[in-house]
């Protein structure tokens, strides 16, 4: 666990950029730091490992103040992981993961499998592990910046706006895999984001700070949506909270209707289109588009999608297999979602 | 300090001579370099061998291009020429770096404008392509300068360096007054040199000086 | 001209004695290389303070600037005036003074010019500032460190050319001998000589540059199956006069 006991840094020219901050960040569970520019969050965040020093006030890490450690053994059992990744360009990717093993003296082979087997565990592929930095793309180079944040096996990971500088598509695909590297190894994690959604969508909890460094609220996203402490928190979440806080409820809440005649099945099951009641002289006839499909194991949200998308306002849902099991309308979602 | 006032013949004559030496070759050099390196642009592949032979060149200590040049060249060793085409040899191998950098400086949307908006290229090289690249180009023309005007004493061992022959006249006559005296001269022609292609630069893009006056505002 | 200048190489009483063109390189590389080791014993230590701590950059930066505008022959005489033109020492100082500039430039110029994230991540997965200066500064920094090197080896090797003038060995000796004996053929050879000894320093400077700088950095990598060659390897920049 992570303490802010009203720490506050403020520069000598006057600036303030954390003022009074307390915050407990618990073990294991990724917490978003997010704010506008100047909200002190990157500050925040450097001031764990003593990148920045804090002008008042104590942090601790399970209840040692980072104080008392030295500066760099801190910093060694801690991850770190900036924009842009920061990869040394002069050495290989394997070289660049197994940086802090080498550092802490582990042995050669140790250093070695484990460089390995964290480039595969980022889901990066083997051969990479030769290569420099440059011949690799901007995701590539995050993941591996990721991997050499992990080599060490750190309880702490830090993670200053990781995945800001990729396109939206990587960005998309390294969140999922933050979020299934994090059920596989549980890390306590601390994320710095200006994105909101980015905050919604990773933190198990979330700190939003505003202009100045002053804490505006921390709380589990589901709750920063249904209840936003202030203004300012309302307007930063932004529009469509209650559609965005659908994201939190599973769809297997609802119990589906059976599938009606009028949905036209395939061989295997799976849902062809709708027939729409005229059948046109012989020929062969038209379906509507089925629209968004939906799994029990997906959100509310992607259910409200699927009715929204159907041109018959029912939306199908779907196994593994994509065959359809069963259908939901308005009135349902509307009962589910008001229960 | 008499002696100043006893030589002021000589040292006005050295340095008008140190002068011609110096800035004589930048000009040419400039007048070489510039159609050089826009056909070292032209013809993509040239640019790599240019700069390399330009790079062995410059490299060579002036003492030897002093003799060598009019080996090959045939012109005389103790003559001001043979100054004049040395040093023009170092002016443009280290220019032409600095031309085809600037030329390739310009964003590949402004040429395209050019050569939309109907610029034959004679006339799109010399009022978009250059003026653009004169940062770059400016930036080598002032190292070449200082570095010519420090070459140009050197001359003194053949016989023939401006203010080097000062330096050569005290250490014949174990005298350290005019040996100062020709540093001061060199460093101060050098500086000055070094500031008027700095007010040209100025002056040929005013478009650098207005976005600062709009970022002051 | 020629012809005047191999006869001379072809001599063999050229080759032998004290005077002889083997041990006059000799000379030239004894000189050479020692005032280099002194000035980068000198400079390269500040140029990495200055570059690692950016502090004193204004130094590093204008040092260098001011140094081209010094005329060597002149340096070298004012020296050697100043302490007696007693041997090798007055010459040995000029060299040294004329070596420290593009080594402790290019050096602070490498060191400050790492960018600045890399140094970061590294002070933040916990390197020492040592560490960090030797394991990631110094390795990326060190295309511009040689090239600065290479810079103050052409300066010295051309003053101590010139250096003849005032009673110097080394292959100067041929240029200034040969003038005051109007022996066209010695002139030439010294030079042609000299012009020799840089051409083989600058290679030797470029295959140092390409064993011991990271691929990582040049862009010379293979990618599987395209060979990817970026910019060569750019060990020249353009702040060297030849002297």
């Amino acid at each position: 666990m992570i303490e802010f006991e009203d720490v506050t840094k403020r520069y000598p020219d006057g600036t303030v950029a954390v003022d009074n901050l307390s915050l407990r960040i618990p073990s294991n569970e990724i917490t978003v730091l997010v704010g506008p520019s100047g909200c002190g969050k990157t500050t925040s965040l450097r001031m764990i490992n003593r990148m920045i020093e804090r002008t008042a006030g104590r942090i601790a890490i399970d209840g040692k103040d980072i104080n008392d450690s030295n500066v760099v053994e801190l910093r060694r059992g801690i991850g770190y992981v900036i924009q842009h990744g920061g990869l040394f360009p002069h050495r290989t990717v394997l070289d660049n993961i197994a940086t802090v093993p080498k550092l802490l003296g582990w042995d050669k082979a140790k250093v070695r499998a484990r460089a390995q087997e964290l480039l595969e565990r980022v889901g990066l592929d083997a051969k990479l592990g030769k290569r420099y930095p440059v011949q690799l793309s901007g995701g590539q180079q995050q993941r591996v910046g990721v991997a050499r944040a992990l080599a060490a096996d750190p309880d702490i990971m830090l993670m200053d706006e990781p995945f800001s500088a990729v396109d939206p598509i990587v960005r998309n695909q390294l969140q999922e895999e933050l979020l299934r590297l994090q059920r596989e190894i549980g890390k306590t994690i601390v994320f710095v984001t200006h994105d909101i959604d980015e905050a919604i969508k990773l933190g198990d909890n979330v700190a939003v700070l505003r202009v100045g460094g002053k804490l505006a609220q921390f709380a589990p996203p589901s709750e920063l949506l249904a209840d936003p402490a202030d203004e300012f928190v309302e307007s930063f979440i932004g529009r469509d909270r209650g559609y965005r806080a659908l994201t939190f409820v599973q769809a297997d809440a609802i119990e589906l209707l059976p599938l009606p005649e009028t949905l036209a099945l395939g061989e295997d099951g799976r849902p062809l289109g709708w027939h729409n009641g005229a059948a046109s002289n012989g020929k062969s006839e038209e379906l509507l588009p089925v629209g968004a499909v939906f799994h029990k194991h997906d959100s509310l949200r992607a259910a409200l999608d699927a009715v929204l998308t159907s041109p018959v306002g029912q939306g199908v849902c779907v196994d593994d297999n994509g065959r359809a099991v069963g259908v939901v309308d308005h009135g349902l979602l509307a009962a589910v979602v008001h229960s | 300090m008499t002696w100043v006032g006893d030589n002021l013949d000589l040292i006005w004559s050295q340095l008008r001579e140190h002068v011609f030496l110096a800035i004589v070759p930048v000009l040419l050099g400039l007048l070489i370099a510039l159609p050089l390196g826009y056909v070292a642009t032209r013809y993509g592949w040239l640019a790599n061998p240019l700069t390399a032979l330009g790079g062995v060149l410059y490299s060579l200590p002036s003492i030897a291009l002093f003799i060598l040049l009019p080996a090959i060249l045939g012109t005389q060793v103790l003559s001001p020429v043979n100054i004049i085409v040395a040093l023009t040899v170092y002016t443009v191998s280290l220019l032409i770096r600095n031309v085809i950098d600037g030329l390739r400086s310009v964003a590949p949307e402004v040429r395209q404008s050019a050569v939309a908006v109907g610029y034959g290229t004679l006339r799109r090289v010399m009022t978009v392509d250059l003026p653009i690249a004169v940062p770059v180009i400016f930036a080598g023309l002032r190292v070449v300068t200082v570095a010519n005007i420090s070459i140009v004493s050197v001359g003194a061992i053949i016989g023939i360096g401006g203010l080097g022959e000062l330096f050569t006249e005290g250490f014949q006559k174990d005298f350290l007054t005019p040996v100062v005296v020709g540093i001061v001269l060199s460093v101060a022609l050098a500086l000055v040199a070094d500031l008027i292609i700095v007010t040209i630069q100025w002056l040929l893009t005013p478009w650098a000086r207005v976005s600062y006056a709009v970022k002051a505002a | 001209m020629f012809q005047g200048m191999l006869d001379f190489l072809t001599d063999p009483a050229n080759w032998s004695g004290a005077e002889g063109i083997g041990n006059r390189i000799l000379q030239h590389l004894w000189y050479t290389a020692l005032a280099l080791g002194i000035a980068t014993a000198i400079a390269l230590p500040v140029g990495l303070l200055i570059g690692h701590t950016r502090r004193g950059a204004f130094l590093a930066i204008n040092v260098g600037n001011a140094a081209r505008a010094l005329p060597t022959l002149g340096l070298l005489m004012l020296i050697v005036l100043l302490m007696g033109r007693i041997g090798f020492l007055p010459v040995l100082i000029a060299l040294v003074v004329l070596g420290i500039p593009p080594i402790l430039t290019s050096t602070y110029a490498g060191i400050s010019g790492v960018d600045p994230s890399t140094v970061d991540a590294a002070r933040g997965m916990g390197m020492t500032e040592g560490e960090v200066l030797r394991k990631v500064e110094i390795p990326i920094a060190l295309p511009l460190i040689i090239s600065g090197v290479r810079t103050a080896t052409l300066y010295i090797v051309s003053t101590a050319t010139i250096a003849a003038y005032v009673a110097l060995g080394g292959l100067g000796r041929y240029v200034v001998d040969g003038l005051a004996l109007r022996d066209f053929p010695q002139m030439l050879t010294g030079a042609m000589l000299v012009a020799l000894l840089v051409i083989v320093l600058d290679l030797f400077f470029a295959l140092l540059a390409r064993l011991t700088v990271s691929d990582g950095l040049t862009g010379r990598v293979r990618t599987g199956r395209r060979t990817t060659t970026g910019r060569t390897t750019e060990t020249t920049t353009p702040v060297e006069a030849g002297i």
